[in-house]
Formats: C-alpha cells, structure tokens, sequence
C-alpha cells in the first residue's frame, strides 16, 4: 500500500468518526450551543470528505455556504435569545423517545440496505477531473440546470423580501400577524437613534 | 511563462540522489515550506508589531519603544515573552472547552490561508485550482471563533463583542467576494499564481489596480474592517465594550487573537498586493531587464534575481500597504455601528456589484486589455 493510500483512509477514518460523533451530540447534547458548535465541526468534516473525493471547489463552497452561513445564523439565532428559562416538562417523554428512536433506525436501515444493495459506479482516480471541476460546475449550472438555479434565486429573493417586510412593519399600516392596526409611536421611539433627544 | 526557480523539484531531486523513493521525498519536503511560511507569518507579525509601535508614537509626537534592542526592535519578543510566562486564566463562571476553542478557531483558519499566498512562480505552498476562493471560504469561519469566545466568557460585553464582529465580518464578506471576484473574471482563473501573471505583461502599467480602481479601494476598506482594524474596530471599542470578546482573555489565550489579528492584516495586506499591485512583479519587467543585459532569460543568474526580487516586492508592497494601515488607524476616528453596517450594505455591496458588471461589460467590449 502506498503512503499516499494509507494517509487518504486516515482521513477518511478520522473524517468519519469526527461526522459520526458530532452529529450524534448534535442530537443528544441538552446544551443547545454546544449543538450548534458542534453541527459547524460536522460542516467542516463533510468538506474534509469532499476534499478527498478531489472536489475542491465543492469543499469550498460548503465551507463557506454551510459554516460561514447556516451556521453562523443559527449560532446568531441562539445568542440573540439566549433566555435562561426552564422548558415545561413533557409527560410521555418516554414513548416519544422510543418512537422518534425507532423511526431513526428503520431509516439507517434502509439507507444500510441502500448501499449494500446498489452497484456504486467509481470512477478511476485517472478518470477524475479534478482541478477542472470549477470550470465543469459552471457549465453545467448555466446549461442543464440553469432552471434549478434561478429557481433558486427566485427562492432566495422572497426570503429577502419577506426579511425586509418583517424588519420594516414601520411602512405598513396593519400588523401582519394579528391584522391589527400597527402603534405608529412606538415604531417612531423604536427607530429614532438614542443620543438625538439628548440636547 | 514557466520560469523561475522550482526548488521542490531540485530538493527531490538530490534527496533521490541518497537513493530515496519519490515518496518518501516528496513527504520529507512537504513540512518544509510550511515551516517556512509560518516563520515567515510569526516574523511578519514581530515586525507589524514594532512598526506599530514607533509609527503610533511618531504619529503622537512621542518616541516609543527604545531600550529593548537599537531603536527597540526586539520590544514586540518581550510583549510575546510576557504573553507567554502569564498565568492562564479561565473565568469561574466561563464555559472551559468552548473558552479555549474560541482562540484556536480565530487563528487556524487565518494561518491556513497563507496557503495560497505567491511569493513567487514556484514560491507558494500549493498552487490550489480554488486559490483565492479557498480563502474567501476559510475566512468565513472566523465569525464562529468569534462568536464561541465572546459566549464562553460569560460576560455582556464580551457576548456584545463576539455579535458585532460576527455581524461585521459577515456584512463585509460580501463586497469582498464581489470584488474579488471582477479580477477572477479577468483573469479566467482563481489560482493566485494566474492572477499575478496576468497582471505580468507591462510592468506597473498592467497591475490590475488601474483596470479596477473601485474595486482596489472596495477590497481594501472590506479587508480593514474583516481585520477589525480601526476605523472598524467596533469589536473591541474600548469606549463601549472594554475589549469586547477579548475582555475575559489573558496569557497565551490572548496572544491567539492577538497574532491572529496581525497575521489577518498582513494577509490581507499580501493579498491585495497580490490581487490589484502586480504581486511578486517588479515595475519593470524582467524581461526587459535581461535584454538590456543581454542575458537569456533562463540563465541562473536572472533565475535567482527574479526569485529574489518577487519575495522583496511582495514583502515591500504588503508592508506598504501595512503601513498605510496602521497611518489609517492612528488617524482617523472610530466608526458607529450603525454607520459602518450601512457603509457595509448601503455603499460598498450596490458599488460592487456594479463594479462587476462593468468588469464583465468591458470584458467583452475589450477583451485585450480586460481579458479575453
């Protein structure tokens, strides 16, 4: 075996735990932070995988879309109410762990069931293209699936305006979620920069 | 274009000479430029550290640093030292792991980006294909660090620190990118080596900085304010925040942020050398200069000068551009919160975005001189 082999299945191995254990404290840890830190470690480790699978730009791109987007939203998200209160009970816990346990093991099993019986088609490792991936994506993105990506974008510009809507309730007149009319004082006060009405 | 020196394949080269195998060469070689390339980083944040100094107190009409060593260039050893020897200090009531982890996260990805920095043809550690969209990609990580450090330490300031310097560098990314990404559609390439040679052809007059002037001063303000440098340094307004996510950090813990910055300004500094003033290029071009000798432009002699001369122009240029930096900052007054998320959203990104499309617009119109 190779040294350049036997490095690729250390990382791979390493890679894999790391995905493996994050995600299961993703799940299980009570500490909702740590869940968050943690989904970021299993971001970063998937990119590792792509790394080996010579899919640099892929790898980038989910460094920088899934940590240093998603990622760093949801830890925003937590932070900004980040209350110390004392969630109520549940009281059949019990059953619904046992439930959501079994539900979770029926789906591994059938993606185990999956990738035992499917014939995986491996390209040799002359066959990759590696480096030339950027320019493959590209094409591919303004030819076959140019209707997916402007789907996309079409999908990313309502999340913008419905952020702008929920942001700026000041230009409406009616509350959106009650119907109610909106207490135009109050969105002046909230609005108006603290150090004006010092003088 | 492929001279210049390829020191990888002269080192493997007399390593086989021993009779090694090819591999086993290639992985004795392998730590060696990043060896160097972090001395190199930790060197360069010694000298930005002194250059502060003394540039601050001439600024201040004061002397600065002057008994450790001739003109007290060994002053920024002794911070380091006494970084080093303080007592480690983890707040009662801080959260331990993420404590800790904060730092690391701040500067390992800042290190790892000096991957793609050319200091020359041959002279970088790896000619990655996603060069410089590696570093656009790594730099989005810093927030997290950021973010954990000023949760763990269990203090509002801190927590306060940690949000802004998220919600800037997040804000700031964005013109970056946009920015960047007008000099990769002239260049046809994200491989730094690419965007210097195509800035390459005329000396001075083809460095990018005069095909994309907004663009030039659109990445510099965004990389000021990714290094939390003043007059964006709302992070740790000390006014405000008393040293925002920093607050609770002392010894070697603190050290981290604080090499982590510096590494951050003299990388960005690098970078924009490399993107928009011609990289390792000499204003004149080599070329040029060996016909005026009279030498072959593959004789060891020009090979080892144009080596030499890409490591001092690249230095020169981001030290220029570091200096500039620390002027800007003991100059010029702090920023609010709000005018700088505005300048971030309101100005730079509609300014950017137009920049792009006249890039590509001239790109077409002229495709000699913005790249076929």
């Amino acid at each position: 075996m190779s040294i350049a082999i036997t490095t690729q299945i250390i990382c791979f191995t390493i890679l894999s735990l790391v995905i493996l254990i994050g995600a299961l404290g993703v799940v299980l840890l009570e500490s909702i932070v740590y869940s968050a830190f943690l989904l970021g470690g299993v971001f970063m480790s998937v990119a590792g995988l792509y790394l080996l699978l010579n899919a640099s730009f892929v790898a980038a791109a989910q460094v920088l879309v899934y940590v240093g987007a998603v990622n760093v939203l949801i830890i925003f998200a937590i932070m900004l109410v980040n209350k110390k209160e004392d969630l109520k009970p549940i009281n059949d816990i019990k059953s619904r762990r046992i439930i959501s346990t079994s539900i979770c093991l029926t789906l591994l099993s059938l993606l185990i069931r999956v990738d035992l019986t499917n014939v995986w088609s491996l390209s040799s490792p002359e066959n990759s293209i590696g480096e030339e991936s950027t320019i493959r994506i590209g094409e591919h993105l303004f030819s076959d699936y140019l209707l997916p990506f402007e789907v996309a974008s079409v999908l990313l510009l309502m999340a913008m305006i419905g952020a702008i809507v929920l942001a700026r309730r000041d230009v409406m007149s009616k509350d959106i979620s009650t119907g109610l009319p909106v207490d135009q004082e109050l969105i002046e006060k909230s609005s108006e920069p603290l150090l004006t009405n010092k003088n | 274009m492929e001279y210049g020196l390829d020191l990888e394949y002269s080192f493997n080269e007399f390593l086989k000479g021993f009779g090694l195998s090819s591999e086993i060469a290639h992985i004795i070689w392998l730590p060696l430029p990043m060896l160097l390339v972090l001395v190199a980083a930790v060197v360069g944040v010694l000298v930005t550290v002194w250059l502060e100094r003394k540039i601050s107190a001439a600024a201040q009409q004061r002397v600065g640093p002057e008994y450790a060593g001739a003109l007290g260039v060994l002053q920024p050893i002794a911070d380091g030292l006494k970084l080093l020897v303080k007592e480690d200090i983890i707040p009662a009531k801080a959260d331990g792991i993420l404590f800790t982890a904060g730092p690391i996260l701040v500067l390992v990805p800042v290190i790892l980006s000096w991957l793609i920095v050319p200091f020359g043809q041959n002279l970088l550690i790896s000619n990655v294909g996603i060069g410089i969209f590696l570093w656009i990609a790594l730099s989005s990580i810093q927030p997290i660090g950021l973010l954990m450090s000023g949760y763990a330490s269990n203090n509002k300031y801190s927590l306060l620190g940690g949000l802004r310097a998220a919600a800037q560098s997040i804000s700031y990314e964005i013109p970056l990118a946009l920015s960047v990404l007008a000099i990769v559609l002239m260049t046809n390439s994200l491989s730094t080596i690419d965007i210097v040679n195509q800035q390459s052809g005329a000396g001075i007059l083809s460095w990018n900085i005069w095909r994309q002037p907004v663009g030039f001063i659109v990445f510099w303000i965004c990389a000021l304010a990714e290094c939390e440098r003043l007059p964006f340094d709302l992070p740790e307004a000390e006014e405000e925040l008393v040293a925002g996510y920093q607050t609770e950090y002392a010894g070697m813990k603190f050290a981290l942020f604080y090499l982590g910055s510096y590494i951050n300004l003299i990388l960005s500094a690098l970078l924009v050398s490399i993107l928009y003033l011609g990289g390792w290029g000499f204003p004149i071009p080599v070329e040029l200069i060996a016909k005026f000798l009279n030498l072959p432009i593959n004789s060891p002699f020009i090979q080892v000068f144009t080596a030499s001369i890409g490591i001092v122009m690249t230095v020169l240029k981001a030290y220029l551009l570091v200096f500039i930096a620390i002027l800007l900052r003991w100059t010029t007054p702090r920023v609010r919160i709000d005018q700088l998320l505005d300048l971030g959203w309101k100005f730079l990104l509609p300014i950017s975005l137009a920049n792009l499309l006249i890039t590509a617009g001239l790109k077409l119109a002229f495709p000699q001189f913005f790249g076929g």
